[in-house]
């Protein structure tokens, strides 16, 4: 029998105990003193939601596959076992082999969103790693970090020792060989950091130096090792289908976010909505092909066994061969009790036609995102989604069946005006009566029902948006009244629905996203005076936030309502995500006179992501 | 065709719960390309009923739920391609065809075996006084019990709802129960020995014992899995 960590005393005390088992279906299990490396592969949030992320599982699978590594998951231990294990001084353990964390060669955290930052602190902490990079010893596990937060590392630069800028796929081989020579060397943890930077991609923030001007900016940022490069340039996936994906997928007994198959049809996305970290980091677009994908779905469904089966991307309409994949999985799969889901569609006819075949249209609700309430500020934000193609969507929905419509918007973005807020409402308006006029009451199955959601804008690096000002929490509030006010106006204002997200939570995640390393020290002070679990808002408690900056003499201002100078030295400059500073200023600019900029199979706007070779820029797609 | 599967869950399968053991399964048929039988309309589910839920907890030797299938190969090879995607701790024991005319397994249940073990470090300093005074507890003519439910307290008597009670094993002891179990009178074994414990005046915590469930049963003490046949 597999010995635990956790006593059944434990376990039988605590919220959902399988949390913490490991033994799921699909577990790689090794023989922990038969490989040359041991990497602990963290996600800092609960169970449910760490396995439910894409990219954990498939560099899981992709460690496993190398003899010499055994790659197991760590995730972070919900509040009940957290305070078990620090009153029991039990040391945080990884779900395969059950053995403490301290005793892998390497813990990797994947950064997925800021408010998971404290998590972080949580992790290393319960393993018994020291905090800060400049603590830990020859005994102590690699931290290194990765994912979409990895684009900004600085504030979480003293607690880590790398940083893979990038995707994954390309530079862990090269990695754990070089962590296996240098071992098998006699080498230091410092005479790998030093061969690591010198890796693609690898950041290793002790190599750099930041000074600050006296108004706070950062005047400098300069390697102090020889080994270090000023600049570090993305690690991307070139050729999609030589990547190996996911052939059998970790099954969670527990109900976890994603209990299905997720199929990723593509990275990058054509789009270039000017507010979106995604959309620009991730460029070029990368497709699979359609026998790569055919050939997985296939695999994993049997693999895992499945119900569902999801698509994956950014924009999945922008997908070339989408027709051909869905018809796919509809004739293979729709018999044998899979559903299939599909995510990030535009609504046009196909889209409604293929949803009425994978649906139930009673119960299924149509998704716009039309993230601004008027053209014009869709316009600034080059969200290519027009009113009348809205309604045109809902109107053909509206005739197959469905009545139910969810929208979801941003407020706080640049230009708002009172107009832009109203627009939400006035937008939301137009949707039900295109219902009320479209069909006569014979064909109208009930009421329509219209759901207006909109989270608060956070300005992000490498967006156009990056040099913008973040409202406050109060204009934040005081914006979406204008917007709550404005549908108590509506003549349909009993088919419609409005709500937001919160607002302090929001204003935190503007500081995290654009912070430097100054912020270290009040992340840091907020978790040891108990902030965790920030972006679980029950768990959320500002207080201590505000508290943490007072006691650092940080200013949340200073990093959120601050308008950015277009010379501004920002701290993430140092990396080349591919698209220039020089384009998304171009897009920023154009953003203040509402110009739209055409998507990348329209025209090529020079972006800089053209040096990578490949993707859309390279199909004559221009 | 109505099939009753029997199955172990065992180590530390016992800390998943009931919902997620029924998910479980329905995913092993798909790993193990089980034709098995979907309910019809938008979101068709697996046609699959267990016999009796089992507590986090408790491992078991002896659980079964049926289902339905269009077609099915012999027992030893349906038993054989389950246990090809088994995780450790879950074991197919048996597959058997029922008639189309026989109860599901829920429907059935009547009793239930158990055994219960001292977990390490909880065993009772005087050992021996508490197994005598266990088989002498369960001599009596009645057991009387306040039972709590939904409107208020309840007083019953177990007596007449626990078969069995023995006790087995000789350096390390263990107990037997035979239990009433089903939707009209489910006497859980933790119920029976907490009883006791507190009569007797022996400290009692739910981790006192490891409690495993070793057979289900119909009327008749006749287990759930001879209502089946064996196909060859």
């Amino acid at each position: 029998m597999r010995k635990l960590a956790l006593s059944d005393e434990i376990l039988l005390s605590i919220d959902k105990p399988a949390r913490y088992i490991g033994g799921e279906v699909n577990m790689v299990v090794k023989d922990p003193k038969k490989v040359d490396v041991r990497f602990a592969m963290c996600f800092p949030d609960v169970y449910e939601i760490s396995m439910s992320h894409l990219g954990l599982q498939i560099l899981y699978d992709m460690f496993n596959r190398r003899e010499d590594v055994y790659c197991e998951r760590v995730f972070s231990p919900w509040v009940d076992l957290d305070r078990v294990m620090r009153e029991k001084k039990i040391p945080l353990f990884a779900l395969e082999s059950q053995d403490p964390i301290r005793e892998f060669d390497f813990l990797g955290i994947t950064l997925q969103y800021e408010m998971c930052y404290t998590n972080i602190l949580q992790i290393l902490d319960l393993s018994g790693i020291p905090l800060h990079a400049c603590d830990r010893t020859e005994e102590d596990p690699i931290v290194i970090g990765g994912g979409p937060c990895a684009y900004n590392p600085e504030p979480l630069a003293e607690f880590f020792d790398l940083f893979y800028i990038g995707e994954g796929e390309t530079q862990y081989d090269r990695l754990f060989d070089i962590y296996k020579e240098n071992r098998k060397n006699g080498g230091s943890r410092m005479d790998f950091l030093e061969k690591a930077a010198e890796l693609p991609g690898m950041y290793v923030p002790a190599f750099y130096d930041a000074e600050y001007n006296e108004d706070g900016t950062l005047r400098s940022f300069t390697p102090n090792n020889p080994h270090a490069s000023a600049v570090i340039t993305k690690e991307l996936v070139m050729d999609m289908d030589s990547a190996t994906y996911i052939s059998k997928p970790v099954v969670p007994f527990i109900k976890v976010t994603q209990d299905r198959v997720v199929l990723e049809i593509m990275r990058g996305c054509i789009r270039g909505c000017r507010f979106c970290q995604a959309g620009n980091v991730y460029r070029p677009l990368r497709e699979h092909s359609l026998e790569y994908l055919k050939d997985y779905a296939v695999q994993m469904l049997k693999s895992t066994g499945h119900e569902e089966i999801s698509l994956s991307s950014l924009s999945s309409s922008d997908y070339t061969q989408l027709e051909g994949l869905v018809n796919f999985l509809i004739d293979e799969f729709k018999g044998k009790g899979v559903n299939i889901s599909l995510p990030s569609l535009r609504i046009d006819a196909f889209t409604l036609d293929v949803m009425s075949k994978v649906q139930d249209v009673k119960k299924s609700s149509l998704t716009f995102a039309p993230e601004a309430g008027s053209q014009r500020l869709r316009d600034v934000i080059n969200k290519g989604l027009t009113e009348e193609s809205i309604l045109k969507g809902a109107a053909d929905a509206f005739h197959g069946g469905w009545n139910r419509v969810k929208l979801y918007f941003m407020l706080g973005l640049p230009t708002e005006t009172v107009e832009d807020m109203e627009g939400i409402a006035l937008l939301a308006e137009k949707v039900a009566e295109t219902y009320y006029d479209e069909l006569p009451k014979s064909e109208r199955q009930g009421k329509v029902q219209v759901v207006a959601s909109s989270s608060f804008f956070v300005p992000k690096p490498f967006t156009p948006f990056q040099w913008a000002r973040m409202c406050t929490k109060e204009e934040f509030l005081e914006r979406a009244y204008i917007v709550k006010n404005k549908f108590k106006e509506m003549r349909n204002y009993k088919s419609l629905k409005y709500n937001w997200h919160e607002a302090d939570l929001t204003v935190l995640e503007g500081v995290l996203a654009r912070g430097d390393r100054k912020v270290a020290a009040v992340v840091e002070e907020a978790y040891k005076n108990g902030a965790l679990y920030d972006s679980w808002s029950e768990y959320f408690k500002n207080e201590i936030w505000m508290e943490a900056f007072r006691t650092c003499g940080l200013s949340v201002d200073f990093y959120t309502t601050r308008e950015r100078g277009l010379d501004e030295l920002f701290p993430w400059d140092f990396i080349d995500a591919g698209v220039s500073k020089a384009f998304l200023k171009r897009e920023w600019e154009h953003a203040g006179q509402a110009e739209v900029t055409p998507n990348c199979r329209q025209r090529c706007s020079a972006c800089g992501a053209m040096k990578f070779k490949g993707g859309v820029c390279f199909e004559n797609k221009n | 065709m109505k099939i009753r599967i029997k199955f172990a869950k065992q180590g530390t399968m016992k800390f998943i719960g009931h919902l997620d053991v029924m998910r479980y399964f329905q995913k092993a048929m798909r790993r193990a390309d089980v034709d098995i039988r979907y309910s019809e309309g938008f979101s068709p589910h697996q046609i699959m009923s267990f016999a009796a839920p089992l507590g986090v907890g408790l491992t078991s030797s002896g659980e079964y739920m049926d289902i339905e299938v269009h077609s099915t190969g012999s027992s030893a090879e349906m038993v054989k391609r389950l246990n090809e995607v088994m995780v450790e701790g879950f074991q197919v024991l048996d597959w058997r065809r029922l008639g189309d005319e026989a109860g599901n397994a829920m429907s059935l249940v009547a009793a239930a075996d158990y055994t219960a073990a001292f977990r390490k470090g909880y065993e009772p300093e005087d050992l021996e006084g508490f197994l005598a005074g266990l088989e002498a507890f369960y001599e009596r003519p009645s057991i009387p019990i306040v039972k709590k439910t939904k409107k208020g307290e309840k007083e019953m008597d177990l007596k007449p709802l626990v078969y069995a009670c023995r006790v087995t094993g000789g350096d390390e002891p263990s107990i037997f129960l035979r239990l009433s179990t089903g939707s009209s009178s489910n006497v859980k074994p933790e119920l029976f020995l907490e009883t006791y414990c507190r009569e007797a005046g022996f400290p009692f915590s739910p981790f006192t014992f490891e409690i495993q469930r070793e057979e289900i049963y119909a009327p008749g003490f006749i287990p759930l899995n001879d209502l089946g046949e064996i196909i060859e």
